[in-house]
């Protein structure tokens, strides 16, 4: 059997970080969706009293479908659906813009549902970014930025200084004086993150965020997110038809199809083993190399000594490089702290692009 | 045949009605009446007098001035032919009579109008009950509204003012309620993300964003009260439309058509002065010229520091205009 590592990838060595399951599940998770259930329009009453019978509900369509979901601190956890796939209203859920029919929403500890200044008080915790940026065009880059905090009833002088504080984290130093038609999609963009992060928030929703902008841009900025990220730390959850922002930059995703959740996983996870055949037809056209990695090619055997070296962590392209360099058969394979773990060799990486991953994550963790 | 006779119908004693409510007013309503008249009198008296006050080269200087500002050199221009004419033709204190009544009516009529508007705009179903009064308001022909007024306050300028008041709510009604309609859900619903209460979300985007249609309101405003003060002279209203009335008792064709010439100019100056002070205050507008005077940029910067919002300008004539303030401090 090739001598297949039956153990899990280390995953100190990736370059994103991938929080074990163990220590998540030690996590309070930030948000706690449970059992949740939206019908909008006149038949919501109805089919609230159906739900509460344990009947549930098929007379008309629902954009959510009894939805159970956790999300843990500091992880970024994309929602991947179509347009009608209830992703948005699972998101304005998270806030209170949209008010569950059935089931509940814990954001931070607080029932989103309770309303009133409960409700205020947890929005100015979570910071929104929109597809749509949502800049006031009144207000001048700064004011905009200080938005949220000028809400909250902060004094003009420490608004503006933390706002300028976050629009140059975005890199929109020198603009703080200009105003919204001045500047281009991505810049806007860019303001909206600058408005969510000043007021520090726990968590991070984001509305589609890059689709409103160039490809250029969107990955500049998809970039962007993951350095910020890198050094604040927040929750994000991030909805999206696009599957490259899933694979750039979740940590998990939970794929939504006509208002259920089909699967919840890493994107390797979700990628190569999925639960059903929609899922399947989602992840079809996701590229194999963006998301495998070195580790996913792993075998136990013991590389030539003078064989070139890759991390655990490192893509799948960065090994085929490697390897098609004349001479080399295989790979030295290392963790991060330089221990070899074991190799990779031109068949494995073969197998590995046919047939998918050689441990694949779910079979390590069942 | 009518189609009354038809069904066998009595005629309906509208007009009784109408008669026996204003006559049970008239009875029961005294005091008001007389509050009602005292206000509007003394405040109209005050403006009036404020007006005639001022030299009359003061004023022209200061009407330039906002010409000059809100409406550029061309402005400037034709303010001072057709204030210039209007004092010619020996119409200036009527003239003063006739802007002094126009501006109570329009302090009152917005003071009413711009809060039933804001209320009728933030829900769908008061804007369905607010519509439908606006049109009798503003459809009712004007002539109809002399007649209570002068049973409720006599003959003079009150009657004049209120009846005015009602006919020219109407256009800022109508503009505040459709501005704040239009403001769009998105940017309601970030403010609603960001934690913003019902009435910080009013007074932080829905009116700034409504600005624009709410001081086309206030234009359209003015001018419906210029209009009916010069109809209200029938009930005794002081000022051009006196002149008017005269000349129609006399069939003057000439003193006629000089006072209703005066009217019409008064009626340009304010409504291009107003709208262009919309348009700035909009941020409609290009960027700001360098030669503007201290006085207004005064104003405008006044007016914006109380609102936090600013004209759009460039870089560098704002610079100037920073610059030309900061010397005015010293």
């Amino acid at each position: 059997m090739l001598g297949l590592k039956r153990r899990p990838a280390p995953s100190e060595g990736t370059p994103r970080r991938e929080p074990a399951q163990a220590d998540r599940a030690a996590d309070a998770p930030v948000i706690d969706i449970d059992a949740l259930w939206k019908v909008y329009g006149p038949q919501e009453p109805k089919a609230r009293s159906e739900i509460a019978r344990g009947a549930g509900w098929t007379e008309s369509a629902a954009a959510l479908r009894d939805v159970s979901l956790q999300i843990h601190p500091g992880e970024i956890f994309v929602v991947v659906g179509l347009s009608g796939s209830g992703k948005t209203t699972l998101l304005r859920s998270l806030n209170g813009l949209v008010r569950p029919t059935a089931g509940t929403v814990r954001v931070l500890g607080t029932d989103v549902a309770a309303g009133g200044t409960s409700l205020r008080e947890l929005r100015s915790r979570l910071g929104m970014i929109f597809q749509l940026f949502g800049i006031l065009p009144h207000r001048s880059v700064i004011s905009n930025a200080a938005f949220g905090l000028e809400l909250r009833g902060v004094s003009r002088a420490e608004r503006e200084r933390r706002a300028g504080e976050t629009l140059s984290l975005v890199g929109l130093e020198g603009r703080e004086h200009a105003y919204p038609d001045e500047l281009s999609g991505g810049q806007l963009q860019r303001v909206g993150l600058a408005r969510a992060l000043a007021l520090d928030p726990d968590v991070l929703l984001m509305d589609e965020p890059f689709s409103a902008l160039d490809v250029l841009i969107r990955e500049e900025l998809r970039k962007q997110l993951l350095e910020i990220q890198k050094r604040l730390q927040k929750t994000i959850v991030l909805i999206t038809h696009d599957l490259t922002d899933a694979v750039v930059l979740a940590d998990r995703i939970a794929l939504l199809h006509a208002g259920v959740l089909r699967q919840v996983g890493t994107v390797p996870e979700v990628c190569f083993a999925p639960k059903d055949e929609v899922v399947e037809r989602y992840v079809t056209h996701v590229p194999q190399l963006e998301v495998l990695r070195v580790e996913h090619a792993l075998i136990d055997d013991v590389p030539p000594a003078d064989a070139p070296v890759t991390r655990a962590g490192a893509p799948l392209a960065e090994a085929i490089g490697l390897l098609g360099a004349p001479g080399v058969s295989s790979l030295r394979v290392a963790a991060d702290d330089g221990r070899t773990i074991g190799s990779v060799t031109a068949e494995t990486v073969v197998r590995v692009l046919g047939r998918g991953p050689l441990v694949s994550e779910t079979e390590v963790r069942s | 045949m009518t189609v009354r006779a038809i069904f066998g119908l009595p005629q309906l004693p509208l007009a009784k009605w109408v008669d026996s409510a204003t006559q049970w007013l008239l009875t029961h309503a005294t005091g008001l009446f007389h509050v009602i008249s005292s206000v509007l009198g003394s405040i109209d008296d005050a403006i009036s007098n404020a007006l005639h006050g001022i030299p009359e080269a003061a004023l022209f200087a200061i009407v330039m001035v906002l010409a000059w500002e809100f409406i550029g050199l061309t402005g400037v221009v034709g303010t001072f032919v057709a204030l210039g004419l209007i004092s010619n033709l020996g119409l200036w204190s009527p003239t003063l009579d006739t802007l002094a009544l126009t501006l109570t009516a329009t302090v009152f009529s917005l003071a009413i109008a711009l809060p039933v508007g804001i209320w009728a705009g933030l829900r769908e179903r008061r804007e369905s009950f607010v519509k439908p009064i606006v049109d009798f308001m503003q459809t009712m022909p004007p002539y109809v509204y002399l007649i209570p007024s002068v049973m409720f306050f006599s003959v003079g300028a009150v009657p004049a003012i209120i009846s005015t008041i009602i006919f020219a709510s109407a256009p800022p009604i109508r503009m505040t309620t459709l501005g704040i309609r239009q403001v769009p859900t998105d940017k309601i619903e970030v403010s609603t993300a960001f934690g913003a209460t019902r009435s910080q979300i009013l007074r932080k985007v829905q009116l700034p964003l409504a600005l624009p249609s709410i001081l086309v309101g206030v234009n359209q405003c003015i001018m419906m009260s210029l209009s009916m003060v010069i109809i209200a002279s029938m009930i005794g209203a002081n000022g051009l439309g006196q002149n008017i009335i005269n000349a129609i008792t006399q069939v003057d064709v000439g003193d006629g058509f000089v006072a209703g010439l005066a009217v019409v100019l008064l009626a340009i100056v304010l409504d291009r002065i107003t709208h262009g002070a919309g348009r700035r205050f909009s941020r409609q507008q290009g960027a700001m010229r360098t030669w503007q005077l201290p006085l207004s940029i005064l104003l405008v910067r006044g007016w914006q520091s109380m609102h936090g919002r600013r004209a759009k300008q460039d870089g560098a004539p704002e610079s100037h205009s920073t610059v030309t303030l900061d010397h005015l401090k010293h």
